[in-house]
């Protein structure tokens, strides 16, 4: 299997781009075609990445199935691949996201043919930077994975009217591509500076994380990927596009994005913040604890004010990702592998909290936490899923969301038992606003006028539930995964103890 | 003396010709074979150039005339700019302009301009090669019939062309009247025996230069004229002005300071420096205000000048390199936004960006192609201008202008923007008239090779980068 492995990597970014292009010039009349292979593609790729995660060598640890290509000589640019313990858990939470994703979008009508192509450069995108292990290409990715939003927003998205409150999709959309392009400018002005401070002429990762970097230069630029990698990841007070963005996006890219795409920016942290300039993480992360911990209690608060079913979700994520950071700026295994951990969780609870709230507005066509009531008696299926993502936000035992977090909080707690404290108190926070909706909207007395709502249709119970059985097995089983993580982990915190 | 060296010039000289000839015995209905015979004049010379020229390193005339690798890439991306060009304009020319032969005949001596301008080695004749070309373009720009536009525009490039050739000619003269020489090579070695301190002399004549090639490439101060000219000129001109004539300006500053003024590289590399930064910055943010799709891409190719002109002052190999190669990219891509701009203006004679609402309703694949070209514009992946802008950029960080860079980075963002407001309107305006647009099989021809181009150049730029590399080592071994 030795050419499947070397291969298997590259099929993973090609097979969706190459879908997506090819798409662009099949006639688009055909929508159940379109939809059908769009699923097979989707299939397969989501087999690969679970080929992927079965195949990494948890004893080996390190990066494995290295491909490289040469591709710029003169720039030092190789097209180079391969996965460690941190990315291998990312690649296989993008393939549940997308797979389920497709099936959350097999309602679509409008466009479908430029939908499918647009949401197959995104995931392209997305793959091709977890898998990249020279930094051309990964900002390569990470540009393309950026670029569909617009559209995919600004076309099929949906528009907030609240009378006072009124946010068109198309200001969602800008928002959202400004404040994410504007974050990788940070990205590429610090790219471009490893590169040239290098002075090895080269792009490519496992080169330059043998160069010792400055002092000087760590400190002036790891806030340059810290806030540039943040603004996509939600960092406070850079988050605000991710509520807008969010809420303005159809469902299956609010999923993609909120559980994806926001992980890639945190990725990016870890990937290269951390690993090639640890000595300027190490002087910054007091910074960002405390910008996590804001994040954590002002995203909760904030859900908590909201009256837009999907507002809530959004600003819910937000909340979350500032555990993520939290755990990074601990800078200790127990933190920083909780951190992975919370990001593989939130992707597959934000995933599963976006999907519900579209199949809710496809039959209500309200988001009104207000109109909302009694809908479990209606929706059943529904009902009982929100409830599992909801109790995985609050963080209850059994499910993944407890693991991750509880592992976030015991690292914080070893050198900041303050903010350990008011991160605590975010989560409670989490759990008031969860029980709030889940209440409100759900187990309250049915309004006559939600008398005749279906319950979700067999497709998006079978997304829906894909998503949950990963949130109990990483909840009830996290050893694998935590081995997983951990053998990512250990080798970058080794480069950050070995400064002391 | 080798006179064969001279032989892809005095050919395109005589194709040109020949099509102002045969436009005299061609019956006015069989006037679509011009182009045709242009193209094939052009694949010819262009075959002949790649075939006998490559790896010549020659001079004629005592230096005046430089065959190099340098010169023989310019050539061949002039003359296949040419028949891009040429394609381009076929429907525009049937249907809105008269005297076809003039025009494809004018164009032929302009690219042939161009090619001389790659290869003089000295600054008279590369002021003659500029006058030819300034001289072809004065005629085009005008060469509309409606309105009062085209002439307001011929009439602005007249003026303001004359006065940036005064400026250029002032400049040279400064220079022979201080050292003595007029060729690249002499000047070279004066400065590099007594260069330090610069004479201030010496330093007018400079910047007097600068100024004037400023002027043709549209760097901010000197970029008046170019929204104007613009809007005003023939819409396939347009793309030229936008393309050919900088491409060629580019050559010949790259030649100029790489082999003349390197000695005194600190002095002038402050003079690029800022106005890089003002290019940049002005031509990104009037972008943003302007309804009109052709002073928007005008404002942005001002932009990209910006971009330009930082390479040239952090001027390496690597940077050299990274010129070119934005050249070439940006090239490709604003001939393909021009080619979607003319089959929209061909079939509705409108040029606002309020009227391309609802264009993926009307011509999908005309919004696709204009989509990937904006992409491709504002530095986007997957096309163009992502990997040249970032082999360019990498380059002048190398040469320690990082905070230009990190300007350059931020600029980038701001045209994105308005590129995507160009965006907004064919993806999610309703179109107001719902007729599909009429694409000839030229133009969607041309439309599919220039955004093939984009793709390829984005994705798989080793071999042109190669030949770039071999140019660049003809300038700065």
């Amino acid at each position: 299997m030795d050419t499947f492995d070397s291969y298997v990597l590259m099929a993973l970014v090609a097979l969706p781009f190459g879908w997506g292009v090819l798409l662009a010039f099949l006639p688009s009349k055909r929508l159940q075609h379109i939809k059908l292979t769009s699923l097979a593609v989707a299939v397969v790729v989501t087999a690969l990445t679970a080929y992927v995660f079965l195949a990494y060598n948890t004893a080996e640890a390190g990066y494995q199935l290295i491909r490289e290509i040469q591709w710029l000589d003169s720039l030092g640019v190789t097209f180079s691949l391969g996965v460690d313990g941190i990315s291998v858990p990312m690649i296989l939470l993008t393939g549940i996201v997308m797979f389920t994703g497709v099936l959350m979008s097999w309602k679509i009508e409008y466009r479908v043919k430029e939908f499918f192509v647009l949401f197959f450069l995104l995931v392209a995108g997305v793959f091709g930077v977890f898998v990249s292990l020279d930094l051309f290409f990964f900002f390569f990715f990470y540009e393309l994975a950026v670029m569909p939003m617009y559209l995919l927003i600004g076309v099929w998205g949906s528009s907030s009217d609240f009378g006072s409150f009124l946010r068109p999709k198309e200001y969602g959309a800008m928002k959202l591509m400004l404040y994410l392009v504007a974050g990788s400018i940070l990205v590429w002005v610090a790219l471009i500076a490893v590169f040239v401070e290098g002075g090895i002429g080269t792009f490519s990762l496992l080169e330059l994380e043998n160069v010792t970097f400055s002092e000087n230069f760590q400190r002036i630029f790891f806030p340059l990927f810290m806030i540039g990698f943040g603004i996509l990841a939600g960092l406070w007070p850079f988050h605000s596009w991710s509520p807008d963005g969010h809420v303005a996006a159809p469902t299956s890219v609010s999923m993609l994005h909120a559980g994806v795409l926001m992980k890639l920016g945190a990725y990016g942290i870890i990937r290269i913040g951390i690993d090639l300039l640890p000595q300027g993480a190490e002087d910054w992360m007091p910074v960002l604890i405390i910008l996590g911990t804001i994040n954590v209690v002002y995203g909760a608060v904030s859900a908590m004010g909201q009256r837009d079913l999907k507002y809530v979700i959004g600003y819910s994520s937000v909340s979350h990702m500032g555990y993520v950071f939290m755990g990074f700026a601990t800078l200790n295994s127990l933190g920083v592998s909780g951190a992975v951990l919370q990001m593989f969780s939130h992707g597959i609870m934000t995933a599963l909290l976006f999907a519900l709230v579209g199949v809710i507005y496809e039959r209500t066509h309200v988001r009104d936490i207000g109109v909302l009531e009694g809908l479990t008696k209606r929706m059943g299926l529904t009902a009982a899923f929100f409830a599992v993502a909801g109790l995985t936000s609050l963080g209850l035992p059994g499910f993944s969301g407890f693991v991750a977090e509880l592992m976030v909080f015991i690292g914080v707690f070893k050198d900041y038992p303050a903010l350990g404290m008011l991160g605590i108190i975010g989560a409670a926070i989490t759990a008031v606003y969860i029980l709030r909706l889940l209440a409100k909207v759900f187990f309250g007395p049915l309004d006559p006028r939600w008398e005749h709502l279906p319950d979700a249709t067999r497709l998006q119970g079978l997304s829906m539930g894909i998503l949950v059985v990963f949130l109990l097995v990483v909840g009830l089983y996290p050893k694998p995964w935590m081995d997983l993580i951990d053998s990512g982990v250990a080798p970058i915190l080794a480069r950050v103890v070995s400064l002391q | 003396m080798n006179y064969m060296l001279f032989s892809p010039e005095f050919t395109l000289a005589a194709v040109a010709f020949g099509v102002l000839g045969v436009d005299l015995i061609l019956p006015q209905d069989k006037k679509g074979y011009l182009p045709w015979v242009s193209v094939v004049g052009l694949i010819g010379v262009l075959v002949f150039s790649l075939w006998y020229m490559h790896g010549r390193d020659a001079n004629l005339y005592d230096g005046l005339f430089l065959v190099d690798n340098f010169s023989l890439f310019f050539k061949a991306f002039f003359l296949v700019l040419g028949v891009l060009v040429v394609l381009v304009s076929v429907d525009y020319v049937k249907k809105h302009l008269s005297h076809p032969g003039e025009y494809y005949g004018i164009l032929l001596f302009s690219i042939l301009a161009m090619m001389l301008m790659a290869s003089s080695g000295e600054l008279l004749t590369a002021y003659i090669s500029l006058e030819l070309l300034s001289f072809s373009l004065y005629v085009l720009v005008s060469y509309g019939r409606h309105g009062l536009k085209p002439s307001e525009a011929g009439i602005k490039y007249i003026l303001l062309g004359a006065f940036a050739s005064a400026l250029l000619l002032y400049g040279i003269s400064q220079v022979y009247g201080m050292l003595g020489t007029t060729r690249f090579d002499e000047i070279h070695a004066v400065l590099l025996l007594d260069g330090t301190p610069l004479n201030p002399s010496v330093l007018v004549g400079l910047v007097l230069i600068i100024a004037g090639l400023g002027f043709k490439v549209a760097a901010v101060p000197f970029h008046m004229w170019a929204p104007d000219v613009y809007e005003g000129a023939p819409t396939p001109v347009t793309a030229y002005l936008a393309v050919g004539s900088k491409a060629a300006a580019f050559a010949l500053i790259l030649r100029l300071f790489s082999q003349a003024f390197m000695p005194v590289f600190d002095d002038w590399q402050i003079i690029l420096m800022i106005i890089a930064a003002l290019t940049m910055t002005v031509g990104n943010l009037v972008a943003l205000a302007q309804q009109n799709i052709k002073r928007m891409l005008a404002y942005s190719s001002v932009g990209q000048v910006g971009y330009l002109l930082m390479g040239v002052a952090a001027l390496s190999p690597l940077a050299s390199n990274g010129v070119i190669f934005h050249l070439v990219g940006y090239g490709i891509t604003n001939l393909a936004v021009f080619m979607c701009v003319i089959i929209f203006y061909n079939s509705t004679d409108k040029e606002e960006i309020s009227d391309f609402a609802g264009l993926a309703d009307r011509s999908p694949l005309v919004a696709m192609a204009m989509t990937v070209s904006l992409f491709s514009l504002a530095g986007l992946p997957f096309f163009a201008g992502f990997t040249t802008k970032f082999y360019l950029f990498t380059a002048a960080a190398d040469g320690g202008l990082l905070w230009l860079v990190g300007l350059a980075i931020t600029n980038s963002l701001i045209s994105l923007y308005y590129y995507m407001m160009v965006m907004k309107q064919m993806y999610m305006e309703p179109a107001i008239d719902n007729t599909p647009l009429k694409i000839s099989l030229v133009s969607g021809g041309a439309l599919c090779v220039l955004i093939s181009g984009v793709i390829v150049v984005g994705v798989y730029p080793g071999p042109l980068v190669g030949a770039i590399e071999s140019a660049t080592r003809a300038l700065l071994p």
